[in-house]
C-alpha cells in the first residue's frame, strides 16, 4: 500500500448506519428469539430471511451478474458478525454460511465459475449453501483433510466425511475441500449428487444452526467445479476473523446480561456488583472483550488493505476462542445458579461459544 | 477507517528511538543493573540531548491536522506510546532514568505557569505522592503543607519516590487541609537541595534497580509561595471540590497508557529473545497448524503473543482517544490493567520457556521478568484498574463500588 494512513478507530458513515439496522435486528428479533431456537434446535426462518434482506451475499457480487458491485470489505463483514453475533450465535452462523460461500467464489473463482455460480446467491433469498471443511477427528488439520478427491477423465472423484456444516439438510450447493495429488482443493458439490448425503448431528450447542454431517461416497464432480485460484490459508484465516467476530458479539452479550443482574441481584443486603469479587470479573470481560474487538479488527482491516494478515487472523481467533470461554463461564458464574438454568441465556452461550473450538472455515469473511 | 498500521511519520520516530534502544540502552542495561545504586549514567546524557533534538517542535503531525478539525488526529499520546514501548524494549530502568523524564516534569508542563516551566522544565522532576500510609488510596495522604508568609511549609513522609535521589526538584503532594478531603490536596515544586527535605532512604529493589526509588522526609520544609503547581484555592463546594481532585485524577487518564506502553515493550523484547533462543534449538512457531495441534510450546508463543498485541491494540486506542479529544478514562485502565499483568505474564512465561537459559543470567530474560512485575502495580495497581473499569461498566460510583 502506498497510501499514509493514520491511525483510525472510526467507522466509516456507510459502516455506522449498517450497524444501527443491524443491531436493532439483534436485540429486537434474534436475541427474544434465540432461546425458542434454541430448544427447537431449528432456526427461525423468519430470523434467517431477516439476515439475508441486509443483502450481505450481494454487497459484493459484480454489478454484471446481480450484485451491487462494491469491493470485497473483510471489515464490513467483521461488523456485520459481531453485531449479529451479539443477537444470537448459532443463528448467525446459519444465515451467514451463505456469506462464506459468496466470498470463496468471489476470492477463489475463475470468471467461468463467477458466473455459473454467483448467481444463486445475487438476490436477498440465497440460496441456502457452506463451506465444508471440517471434519470429525480430534487432531483435524485443515491443511490436511482427508476427504479425497481423485481424477478420472473430466471429473473428480469425492469421497470422505465433513461436519459441523450449518443447516446441512437444507443447503443446495456445499463447498467441500479435499485432498488431491497437488495439495487441496475446493470443489461446488450440489447436494443432489449421487453418493452424497447428510445427517443431522446433536451438539452441545449451535442447536438452532442445524448443523450435521456431510458423506461423500464416490460423489462425482466435474473438473469444472474445481475452484481455479484455491487459497485453503486465505479461506482458513478469514474464517478465522469471522468466528473471532461472532465470538466478540457473543460475548458482549453475556456482558449485557451480567451488567443488570449484578446490580438487581442482592446478597447480603446489597447489589453483588457491589463486591470486588463480581465486580472485578465483569470488568474483566469488558477489558478481554475490547482485546478481542481490536485484535479482529485489525486482522480484518489488514486483510482489506491487501496486507498479510495470516498471522494476525490467528492470533485473533485464539485470543477470543479462549477468551470467550473465560467470559461465558464467568457469565454463568456471575448468575449462579440461576446461570445454569435454562431460563436465563447463560448457559446457551456457554454452550455456544464452545463450539469455536471445532469450527473451522465456516465463515469466510 | 478503521486501521491500526502506523503511519510513516510514527514508524520514522519508532525507528529512530529502536536505534537508541538497541544502542544506547541494551549495551549498558546489564552493567546498570548491577550497579543499581549511583549517579545518572553518564551514557544517558548524550542521550538525552539526542531525544530532546529529536522531538519534533509542537507536536509535530498533530498541528497538521489542527487545520482540519474533523481530520483524524495522530499526536503527542501516539508518539509517547510508541516511544516508550520502543526505549522500554531497551531498558525501563534507563528511560526512567532519563534526565527531564520524570514524573514531575510531565505535572509541570500539564499544570506548571511559563516561569515554573522555564525554571524547572529541563531539570529532573520527581514525583512523590505514596506514603507510609497512602499507597493506591493517594486521596488518604497526610503530608501537609501550611502558608506562612511568603512561604509553604511542609511536613511529612514520602515513599517509592521514583528518581528522588538523583532528581534536581520533587513535585510533592501535600494537603492544605486533611479535613477537607481530597480538594485540599496541592502539589508543591521542591528543589533538591532546599532545606528541610531529607533523603530518608533509597530502596534496594527486585528490578529496576538502576532507577532509583527514595523514602524523602520533609521537616519544616520551607519553599516560596510560587512554588504551588496550579491553584492553591481550595474549593468550597462539595461539586467544585469533587472537581478540583477529579482534575488531578485526569492526568492519569493520559499516563496510564505510556505505562501500559513500558509493559509492551518489556514483554516484546522477552518474546523477540525467547523466540531466538527456541529457534536455534529448532522450535518453530510459525503458525502452521491449529492451536491445539500445535507442540505446548508453540501454543504457549502464540498466546503470548496473542495477549501482547491485543494489549497494544488497546493501548493504541486509549491513547488515540486523548489524541482526538475524546474521554478515555475507561480504555486508560482498560489498557493498563491488560498490559500490566500482560508483561508479568510473558515475561515470566518466557524465563520459563527457557529453561536455564531464560532463569540465568546470560539473557536479559530473567532481568525483564524482574523489570515487569512493578508495571502492574505502579500508576495503578492492576486491581485499581478493574475496580475503575468495574464502576465504568456497572454505573457505579466510587462509593458504590469500594
Amino acid at each position: 500500500m502506498s497510501t499514509d494512513l493514520p491511525i483510525d478507530l472510526r467507522l466509516s458513515e456507510e459502516q455506522r448506519i449498517s450497524r444501527e439496522g443491524m443491531r436493532r435486528f439483534a436485540s429486537q428479533t434474534m436475541a427474544p428469539g434465540a432461546r425458542a431456537a434454541d430448544e427447537a434446535a431449528a432456526a427461525d426462518p423468519g430470523v434467517l430471511a431477516g439476515i439475508a434482506g441486509f443483502g450481505l451475499t450481494l454487497m459484493s457480487l459484480p454489478e454484471a451478474l446481480g450484485g451491487a458491485g462494491l469491493p470485497r470489505s473483510p471489515m464490513g463483514n467483521v461488523l456485520a458478525c459481531e453485531d449479529l453475533g451479539e443477537g444470537d450465535l448459532s443463528q448467525s452462523l446459519a444465515a451467514l454460511a451463505p456469506l462464506g460461500v459468496v466470498n470463496a467464489l468471489l476470492d477463489f473463482g475463475d470468471e467461468a465459475q463467477h458466473e455459473a455460480w454467483l448467481p444463486h446467491f445475487a438476490s436477498e433469498a440465497p440460496v441456502p449453501a457452506a463451506v465444508a471443511l471440517a471434519e470429525p477427528r480430534a487432531t483435524f488439520e485443515p491443511g490436511d483433510p482427508h476427504t479425497r478427491a481423485r481424477r478420472d477423465g473430466d471429473d473428480y472423484i469425492l469421497d470422505g466425511e465433513k461436519c459441523l456444516i450449518p443447516l446441512v439438510e437444507q443447503c443446495q450447493l456445499f463447498l467441500v475441500v479435499a485432498a488431491t495429488d497437488d495439495g487441496p482443493a475446493a470443489f461446488i458439490v450440489e447436494a443432489d449428487s449421487p453418493g452424497l448425503s447428510r445427517a443431522r448431528q446433536d451438539y452441545m450447542g449451535l442447536r438452532s444452526a442445524e448443523p450435521g454431517t456431510l458423506t461423500l461416497e464416490g460423489v462425482r464432480v466435474p473438473a469444472s467445479q474445481r475452484l481455479a485460484n484455491f487459497d485453503l490459508e486465505r479461506l482458513v484465516s478469514l474464517s478465522r476473523i469471522g468466528l473471532a467476530a461472532l465470538a466478540t458479539g457473543c460475548c458482549q452479550a453475556v456482558l449485557e446480561q451480567c451488567v443488570p443482574y449484578a446490580l438487581e441481584r442482592k446478597a447480603f443486603g446489597e447489589a453483588i456488583a457491589r463486591r470486588q469479587s463480581v465486580a472485578f470479573m465483569i470488568a474483566d470481560m469488558g477489558i478481554e472483550i475490547e482485546g478481542m474487538r481490536l485484535l479482529t479488527w485489525r486482522a480484518a482491516s489488514r486483510a482489506e488493505q491487501g496486507l498479510p494478515f495470516q498471522r494476525e487472523a490467528y492470533l485473533a481467533f485464539l485470543q477470543s476462542m479462549e477468551k470467550a470461554m473465560r467470559i461465558a463461564t464467568d457469565g454463568v458464574q456471575v448468575f449462579g445458579g440461576a446461570g445454569f438454568v435454562r431460563d436465563y441465556p447463560l448457559e446457551m452461550y456457554y454452550r455456544n461459544l464452545r463450539g469455536l473450538s471445532a469450527l473451522h472455515g465456516a465463515l469466510m469473511v | 477507517m478503521i486501521n491500526f498500521e502506523l503511519p510513516k511519520s510514527l514508524k520514522n520516530l519508532q525507528n529512530m528511538t529502536h536505534q537508541l534502544a538497541e544502542q544506547g540502552f541494551r549495551p549498558i542495561s546489564r552493567k546498570y543493573d548491577r550497579i543499581e545504586h549511583g549517579d545518572t549514567p553518564a551514557e544517558l546524557k548524550p542521550l538525552a540531548q539526542m531525544i530532546a533534538a529529536g522531538r519534533p517542535r509542537g507536536g509535530g503531525k498533530s498541528d497538521k491536522a489542527d487545520a482540519d478539525p474533523e481530520a483524524v488526529k495522530n499526536g503527542s499520546n501516539l508518539m509517547g506510546i510508541v516511544s516508550v514501548e520502543e526505549m522500554c524494549w531497551g531498558d525501563t530502568g534507563l528511560m526512567l532514568s532519563l534526565p527531564a523524564s520524570g514524573l514531575g516534569n510531565a505535572a509541570i508542563q500539564a499544570v506548571g505557569t511559563a516561569e515554573q516551566k522555564e525554571q524547572y522544565g529541563k531539570l529532573y522532576c520527581a514525583m512523590a505522592i505514596t506514603e507510609p500510609g497512602a499507597g493506591s488510596d493517594s486521596a488518604a495522604i497526610s503530608t501537609t503543607a501550611r502558608r506562612d508568609g511568603d512561604e509553604w511549609v511542609l511536613n511529612g513522609e514520602k515513599i517509592y519516590c521514583t528518581g528522588g535521589q538523583r532528581c534536581d526538584a520533587v513535585v510533592v503532594w501535600a494537603t492544605l487541609d486533611k479535613s477537607l478531603g481530597k480538594a485540599a490536596i496541592k502539589s508543591f515544586i521542591v528543589p533538591r537541595d532546599n532545606p528541610g527535605m531529607q533523603l530518608a532512604r533509597v530502596e534496594d529493589k527486585m528490578g529496576l534497580r538502576i532507577s532509583d526509588t527514595a523514602a524523602l522526609s520533609f521537616t519544616e520544609c520551607r519553599i516560596p509561595m510560587d512554588h504551588v503547581l496550579g491553584s492553591a484555592e481550595i474549593a468550597d463546594t462539595e461539586a467544585a471540590r469533587k472537581k478540583a481532585f477529579g482534575g488531578v485524577m485526569q492526568t492519569f487518564d493520559n499516563t496510564r497508557p505510556m505505562v501500559a506502553a513500558m509493559a509492551l515493550g518489556v514483554a516484546r523484547a522477552a518474546l523477540e529473545i525467547t523466540t531466538e533462543i527456541l529457534e536455534k534449538e529448532g522450535v518453530k512457531a510459525d503458525f502452521s497448524k491449529s492451536p491445539y495441534n500445535s507442540s505446548a510450546i508453540e501454543l504457549e508463543l502464540y498466546r503470548l503473543e496473542a495477549d501482547l498485541d491485543a494489549a497494544r491494540l488497546m493501548t493504541y486506542k486509549a491513547a488515540w482517544m486523548a489524541d482526538n479529544g475524546q474521554a478515555n478514562s475507561k480504555e486508560a485502565s482498560m489498557c493498563k490493567a491488560k498490559a500490566g499483568r500482560m508483561g508479568n505474564d510473558v515475561t515470566l512465561k518466557c524465563v520459563a520457556l527457557c529453561g536455564e537459559l531464560g532463569y540465568s543470567e546470560r539473557y536479559l530474560l530473567e532481568k525483564l521478568a524482574r523489570d515487569s512485575k512493578i508495571i502492574d502495580i505502579f500508576e495503578g495497581t492492576q486491581q485499581i484498574q478493574q475496580l475503575i473499569v468495574a464502576r465504568h461498566l456497572l454505573g457505579l460510583s466510587s462509593r458504590e463500588l469500594k
